[in-house]
Order: structure tokens, then sequence, then C-alpha cells
């Protein structure tokens, strides 16, 4: 289990992370969500004590990092960031760290063969693909045989062969019963993985539920339409109290973005006026209810939506 | 790559890896792994020793093939004088670049290439890794300095040994050619530290050339008294100190207490190193 207590990092006199709190149970795969630069990466960082928060603590089956002996054996962390010497092939990356913990080199053996790399454990690891290097990585989180994983944005860049993998590694290693944080800025691939999400911007905690939860609550729910007759829809749409965004023609069909009318009310309308459909499809989605959650809390975003969706991040940071 | 590996771990979660609690002696076994499956390592060990010897090898040979030309008299008076300090100065000289270049590289490249963050999430009391890592890299270079140190010496007095005789026997050649091992090795460690505090290769570089080479030569310049005080004192002034078998009038410090100003300058430095190794944010 991981407790987050209170985590704030400032840098340059800019919090990263925001008097963070929440808590990773085992034996599910917690997603945390957040767009880029929301603080994940910092968040992950301190619990791994690579960082030292300015206030508050996180603790790992109750006690910090630093206090754990061999930590190896009880924690296995994937970052973001390379941290292999591409002068260096993989299997004395592996073993190095395993000196450092009193495992044995037939575990070296055993991760290299886990992750599929036993061919290239001699290569120079700066040769690696991107895709290889995550393999590594994982490798690595792996080798001491870890009750508890952390892995950030393990499937950024990873060809679709990659990303099912590392999926299924994620679910197969939570149902063992272990503790699986892996963060990821892609809402999708979050739906498809996580069973419960922690969703943070700018450094602060905006949910923390059950994946369903999160997709259920999302109010911005959209329906994509294309239609030949795209005028006289959108007019009809929106005397009905649908908010309707034009989008680019083609082949004839003129695509409608709709919020406010749900799509069984859009269809009702077309029908009454005798109007074509090609599509009508239902967007409600994760992708949706994060844009939502996070839309004030974008580090880049676009400006003039931050004040109301300010509100709303204090709403969601008392669930 | 091929296949998709299969995803189920070797073990279940309540059965952790064997063999617990490595220690100290675990993270030496790890620093030495580090060092020796990296090639720039070897390459500037190999490196050191070419141009230690080589260079040695180099300038005894035309100082023994020009000993009766112009102008050498005032020259054979100083290699008569201090022959250790002579056989091995070039050497040293120019070997003692590759092995601050490597005391830099052993942590700067840990943080070029992120390895530094595996290191400390194996190891996250910190301290630990820089201890192992000094103690690894002091007796590899103790072992190939004193080795190069002594085959310097033993081709230099072979190649001068019609007009210089020098043999380990006489009084001071031995604590010369061994202390200039226990110099380089030392400056390694110095190297360690800057490269520890710095952290990035070029400014951890630039800064212990600066120490060693620019810094004499500037205090070199100070006028009176106090520039050669403070000259005696750097580090690479005093540690060379050792390699002389001969002490001149202005020699302000005895071979050991050179040796010993530069072995305090580098405890100093790497106490810094270590400070901000704990505190810092890897």
């Amino acid at each position: 289990m991981i407790e987050a207590q209170d985590l704030t990092k400032v840098y340059d006199g800019k919090a990263a992370v925001d008097h963070l709190s929440f808590t990773v149970e085992p034996g599910r795969v917690t997603g945390f969500l957040g767009p880029n630069g929301a603080g994940k990466s910092t968040t992950m960082r301190m619990i791994l004590g690579l960082d030292r928060p300015q206030s508050g603590f996180a603790l790992i089956n109750g006690r910090r990092y630093r206090d754990l002996r061999d930590p190896l054996h009880t924690v296995g962390a994937l970052l973001e960031a390379k941290s292999v010497h591409p002068g260096r092939s993989a299997r004395n990356h592996l073993l190095f760290l395993a000196q450092t913990q009193g495992i044995p080199a037939s575990r070296v053996e055993e991760v290299l063969t886990l992750v599929g790399l036993q061919e290239v454990a001699d290569k120079r690891a700066g040769g690696f693909s991107l895709g290889m290097s995550q393999r590594l990585g994982v490798a690595v989180a792996m080798l001491g045989n870890p009750e508890i994983l952390l892995l950030d944005e393990p499937v950024n860049g990873l060809d679709p062969e990659g990303v099912l993998w590392i999926r299924n590694l994620m679910k197969s290693l939570a149902a063992e019963g272990r503790t699986v944080l892996v963060s990821s800025h892609l809402m999708n691939e979050m739906a498809v993985t996580a069973d419960h999400l922690i969703v943070i911007g700018r450094g602060r905690l905006i949910t923390e539920a059950s994946t369903e939860d999160v997709i259920a609550r999302s109010t911005d729910k959209s329906v994509r339409v294309r239609t030949p007759d795209a005028d006289r829809l959108a007019e009809m749409i929106t005397a009905a109290g649908g908010k309707v965004t034009r989008g680019g023609a083609e082949n004839g069909a003129g695509l409608l973005t709709v919020t406010g009318l749900e799509s069984p009310r859009i269809g009702e309308l077309a029908a009454s006026a005798s109007v074509v459909l090609y599509e009508l499809t239902p967007l409600a989605s994760l992708e949706g209810a994060f844009m939502e959650l996070t839309s004030g809390s974008v580090e880049f975003g676009a400006a003039g939506t931050a004040s109301a969706a300010a509100a709303r991040a204090e709403e969601g940071s008392t669930p | 790559m091929t296949a998709t590996a299969p995803v189920t771990p070797a073990r279940g979660p309540a059965d952790p890896a064997p063999g617990r609690h490595a220690g100290f002696p675990g993270l030496l076994r790890a620093e030495w792994t580090k060092i020796r499956s990296v090639r720039s390592t070897v390459w500037t060990l190999v490196i050191f020793v070419v141009v230690c010897i080589g260079f040695t090898a180099l300038i005894a040979w035309l100082t023994e093939s020009n000993w009766f030309g112009p102008r050498a008299a005032a020259r054979n008076v100083r290699v008569l004088s201090d022959p250790v300090g002579f056989i091995l100065g070039t050497g040293i000289g120019l070997g003692q670049l590759a092995i601050a270049v490597l005391g830099v590289l052993i942590i700067t490249s840990e943080y070029s290439t992120g390895v530094i963050r595996a290191s400390l999430l194996a190891v996250p009391r910190r301290l630990p890794v820089l201890a192992a890592k000094a103690v690894v890299f002091a007796v590899l270079l103790l072992v190939v300095t004193e080795i190069v140190a002594f085959c310097s010496f033993f081709v230099g007095s072979a190649i001068l040994h019609a007009h210089v005789p020098v043999a380990l026997g006489d009084p001071g050649v031995t604590r010369a050619v061994i202390g200039a091992g226990l110099y380089l090795t030392v400056l390694g460690l110095l190297a360690l530290a800057i490269g520890t505090m710095i952290r990035h290769t070029a400014g951890s570089i630039s800064t212990i050339i600066g120490i060693v080479f620019v810094l004499p030569i500037l205090t070199g310049l100070l006028p009176g008294s106090w520039g050669a005080h403070i000259n005696a004192y750097l580090p690479e002034q005093a540690g060379t100190l050792i390699t002389h078998t001969h002490q001149t009038a202005d020699d302000l410090l005895s071979p050991w207490q050179g040796f010993g100003v530069l072995c305090i300058w580098t405890v100093l430095a790497l106490a810094v190193a270590a400070y901000l190794l704990e505190h810092r944010d890897a």
C-alpha cells in the first residue's frame, strides 16, 4: 500500500505538487492520471525518495522509502526518463542493481526472460529501441519481485504490441495481489487498464474514484452527428437547448458535435424533420470526463476556462 | 525482439527474491560491475598507462641522447639532484589528466545517463553509494597507478642509467615512486568529489583541470611570500611533493606534509559532495 499525505513540492515559487493526499490499495491497478505538467512524475519521485517534499510525506507499507532496507525487494519503479548507461549491457545493468540488494544473478536471467530480452542481454543498451528500453525498465522494476510497482508513463511511445504487453502485465501483477500505480496522460489507456483512478491537475487532487465512477460522473457527454443537412439540424438542436460545434464538411456531410442533448433526442429531432443522418455517435468516455475534470488545470491550456474549472477542482478535491 | 514474453512473474509477491541484505560488500560488488562494464573506463585507464609510460620513455630518451648537447648542463644538474622527480614528472603531469577525467566521469556519467536514479532507488540512503564508489575507485586506481609508477621508473632509469645512477634502494626513491601512485589515486578521488558536486561532465572536468593546471600558474603570479604560501598549499603543488626525492630551499612542506595537504583537500571535497548528494533532489 502507498499513502501520500499532504505532499507539496515547490519549484521556483510555483507548486508542482500542492498538498496532495491519496492512498493506493493493493490488488488493483490504480491509474494516476493528469495532463502533462500536472505533477505526476514529481509525486512519484517524492514517493521514491528521489525528491524531497517541502511538506507532507509518502509511506510505503507504513514506512518512508528511504527507511526501506534493500528497497527493490519491496518497490519496483519504472520512471519515464531512461536510467541506463548507453554503453552498458542490459545484463550488467540488472546485475549491478541485483548486487546492491543481494539478489542472485540467476534472478537477472529470470527477469530478462520475463521481459523477452535474453537474446539482446549482452548488447549495449544505447542501441535499444524505445520498446526494448521499456522492457528493460520493467525488468529492473521486477528484479526484486516487489509487492509494489510504480510505473511512470509505461506505454509512452510503445507500439501496439508493447502497449498490450504492458497492459496485461499490470493487470496480472495486480491480480496477484500487488499494488500497482501507473501514471498516464492517456485517458483511454487508463480506461482499459485501471480499476481505480487518481486524477490530478496542477499538482492537486481532482478526484479519486473507481474508473467506472469517473466515467459515469462525466457531465460532458457529447454526441457526434454527421448529416448532409447540417445547417438545418444545427438550428433545430440549438432551438431544443443543445449546443453545437461545427466541424468541417466531408463528402457533402457536415460534422456537428453536440452537447446538452443526448443522442436519442437528436435522432428524434432529425426524424421529425426528415433530416438524414449518416452518423450519430455518443462520445461519453473517460476522455470526456477527464477533459472536464482537468480543463482548468491544464498547464498550458487555453485561457478563459481557468477560473470556472478551478472552482470545479475545489469541489473535486473533497469528494 | 520477437515473441511476447510471458507476463506471469517467476514468483508470487509473498515469496520475495532470496538473498536479502547485501550490505556494503554488495555495494562494492555493484560499483565494480559498473566500472568494468563501461568501455570508457577501460579506455581511459589504457590511455593513462600509455601516456604515462610512453612520455616517461620519450623524455628520458631525449634527455639521454641530448646529454652533452648545448645548454644541457643546467638541466643535467636538475636531473641529477632529483632523478625520480624528473623521470616520473612528465608522465604524471600528463597522465593525471586521464585520472582526473576518469574520476569525474564515473559519477557524472551516472547523472547524464540517469543511472543515478537507479542507483539511489536501490540505496535510498545515498551516502553508501558514494562511499562504495570511492572505495572501489581508489583500490582500482591504487593498483593501476602503482604499477604504472614502478614501470615508468624502471623504464626511465634504464634509459638514463649511463648518466643518472638511481635505484629503488637510494634514499627516498621508493617513497617517491610509491608516492606517485598515491598522489594520482587521491587526485582521482578529488575529481570524484568535484564530479559529485557539479554533476555535469564538462563543468567538472573544467574545474578539476583549473585546480590542477591553472591555479598553480595564477597563484605563482601573485606577488610576495603569500603568493608562494598559497601556491604551496594547492592540491597539486602540495600533492606532487611526495614524488620528489630532493627538497628545494623554497619548499614550505615536507613530502608527507604535502601529501597530507592533498588528502585534507580531498576529504573536505568528499564531505561537501556527500552533503550535496544527501540533500539535493536526484
